[in-house]
């Protein structure tokens, strides 16, 4: 009997509809600005750990839990996990950090919180997730490293 | 990439605008993945710098014979690759500079002998549970102390033939221990750590026994997350320690902890906090015993020098403040894992 998930019955939402904004970039002109569409686009797919489900269709992530400041190097993202105790949300936030290191310019500065109150043990996790030599050391753990690229996978097309 | 730097200073003056600058000697590359800390050989005629790094090695630089230290002829003499199967934290040498012991992720301590300029793996110490953060030396050179993400501290007593024992395993900190920085003329250990506090070690009068002497955080001052890094002053009578609270804190340290009487009086005391100046994490901070300047290195990439401050107010009120002298941006492309003064010379990497 398989172990029981976390949580069984997700919410599962529409995917928000894709501009084609990626094409229109490359004839533009002006410096690469990253903005708050863009880090949504390299998140979105990102599956959940326990579901066949992407962020984006659990609400985990939204656009509007993202934030950028292009000309500050900096991005804040904030998820929110689909049950207050739900034990995944750490690896779910080492795959946002994994998939943004791999895609931004190194200048950047990533914060990454749970969205307040969203979780029983928030304080922990955020402090957990924003430890750069905790996140450094899980990254050099075989095992979680590999469930983290299993929720990567789909964004890698 | 998180790399290595060799920087110069321009000799300070003592006036209220002093001219204190930065000038790069000269960037190290060669690790393959970030550097995490660096360490000068402490004595010698020339001038060794040790550094490791995520890509689990340790590198010796050395600068070419008859130049200055602050000339950019600095080039990778070593690299030592055999003693760790992942990241290596942070490298300290014994105090005559014979030997380097290395911290790393793999849960080991490694240990290097080095002698006529030429390195040799001693041994590996094993013990810990997981991430070894950090390695330090008493001031004598026969204690050694580790930390680790198991929440412990452990006291090495070194012996000859390069023999290490474990003489006291340190229970007491609630979570991982970031750093370990000993006293510069006494016994008296340091941690610091993700609990929030900085913890100080004794031995007790009588035995082998060590324990906590006092616990700098709740419910008196101190920082209110993980305390990075430590640095005590020349004399030792005041310690800095930086935070990812995003400030510094100086402490008074002069009240001997080793004497185990449980006077107030006889304890060390908050004697000021450095804020407003940092945006992100402070990863390390270093006291020059040359100068006396602070300096510090965080995640928003700069390298800050503070110096204590002379101004009419904080005379007046009898308390101790300090001023940022230089900040120092893009001092990298990226964090500033780890400051360090050289003990001689006005160079800082």
């Amino acid at each position: 009997m398989a172990p029981a998930l976390i949580n069984a019955n997700p919410v599962v939402h529409e995917k928000k509809e894709r501009t084609a904004k990626l094409q229109a970039n490359y004839n533009d002109s002006s410096p690469d600005v990253i903005d708050e569409l863009e880090i949504f686009d390299h998140v979105r797919d990102i599956t959940d750990p326990e579901h066949p489900y992407s962020l984006e269709q659990l609400n985990v992530v939204t656009e509007d839990s993202i934030f950028v400041d292009d000309s500050k190097s900096y991005v804040k993202i904030t998820f929110t996990p689909t049950v207050q105790h739900c034990s995944m949300a750490t690896i779910i936030g080492l795959s946002l950090r994994l998939k943004l290191l791999r895609c931004l310019p190194p200048r950047f500065k990533v914060d990454i919180f749970l969205a307040p109150g969203s979780h029983s043990t928030e304080a922990a996790i955020n402090k957990q997730l924003n430890d750069k030599e905790r996140v450094a050391a899980a990254f050099e753990n075989p095992n979680l490293v590999d469930l983290v690229e299993k929720c990567l996978v789909s964004t890698e097309e | 990439m998180e790399g290595v730097t060799a920087t110069g200073e321009a000799p300070p003056a003592r006036s209220p605008s002093p001219g204190v600058s930065l000038r790069l000697v000269q960037e190290l590359e060669g690790h393959e993945d970030r550097a995490w800390g660096v360490a000068w050989r402490p004595c010698g005629g020339s001038s060794v710098l040790a550094s490791c790094s995520g890509d689990k090695t340790v590198r010796i630089w050395e600068h070419a014979s008859g130049s200055s230290p602050a000339s950019a002829t600095w080039a990778c003499k070593a690299v030592l690759d055999s003693s760790h199967t992942r990241t290596v934290r942070q490298i300290s040498w014994s105090p005559n500079g014979d030997m380097l012991a290395s911290a790393s992720f793999d849960a080991t301590i490694g240990m290097w002998e080095y002698v006529g300029g030429d390195f040799s793996f001693i041994a590996s110490f094993e013990g810990h549970e997981n991430e070894v953060k950090s390695v330090a030396w008493n001031s004598a050179g026969t204690l050694m102390a580790s930390c680790s993400r198991d929440k412990s501290v452990w006291i090495w007593e070194v012996l000859p033939g390069h023999e290490f024992e474990c003489v006291s395993v340190l229970n007491g900190h609630t979570q991982d221990v970031k750093m370990l920085v000993w006293h510069p003329s006494l016994d008296i250990l340091v941690s610091t750590s993700y609990d929030n506090t900085i913890k100080v070690w004794t031995e007790d009068g009588d035995g082998d026994d060590w324990h906590c002497a006092q616990t700098l955080g709740p419910p008196g001052r101190g920082h209110t997350s993980t305390v990075w890094s430590a640095s005590f002053n020349a004399t030792g009578d005041c310690l800095v320690t930086s935070s990812d609270d995003l400030t510094l804190i100086v402490w008074d340290t002069s009240a001997d902890l080793t004497n185990s009487g449980s006077d107030d009086s006889a304890k060390w005391k908050h004697l000021t906090t450095i804020s407003g100046y940092h945006d992100r994490t402070i990863f390390s901070v270093n006291w020059s015993r040359l100068n006396g300047f602070i300096a510090s290195g965080a995640g928003d990439d700069c390298i800050r020098i503070f110096v204590e401050s002379e101004s009419q107010e904080s005379a007046q009120e009898g308390s101790q403040s300090y001023e940022l002298v230089h900040k120092h941006e893009k001092a990298h492309t990226a964090d500033v894992n780890c400051v360090q003064w050289h003990p001689k010379v006005s160079l800082r990497c």
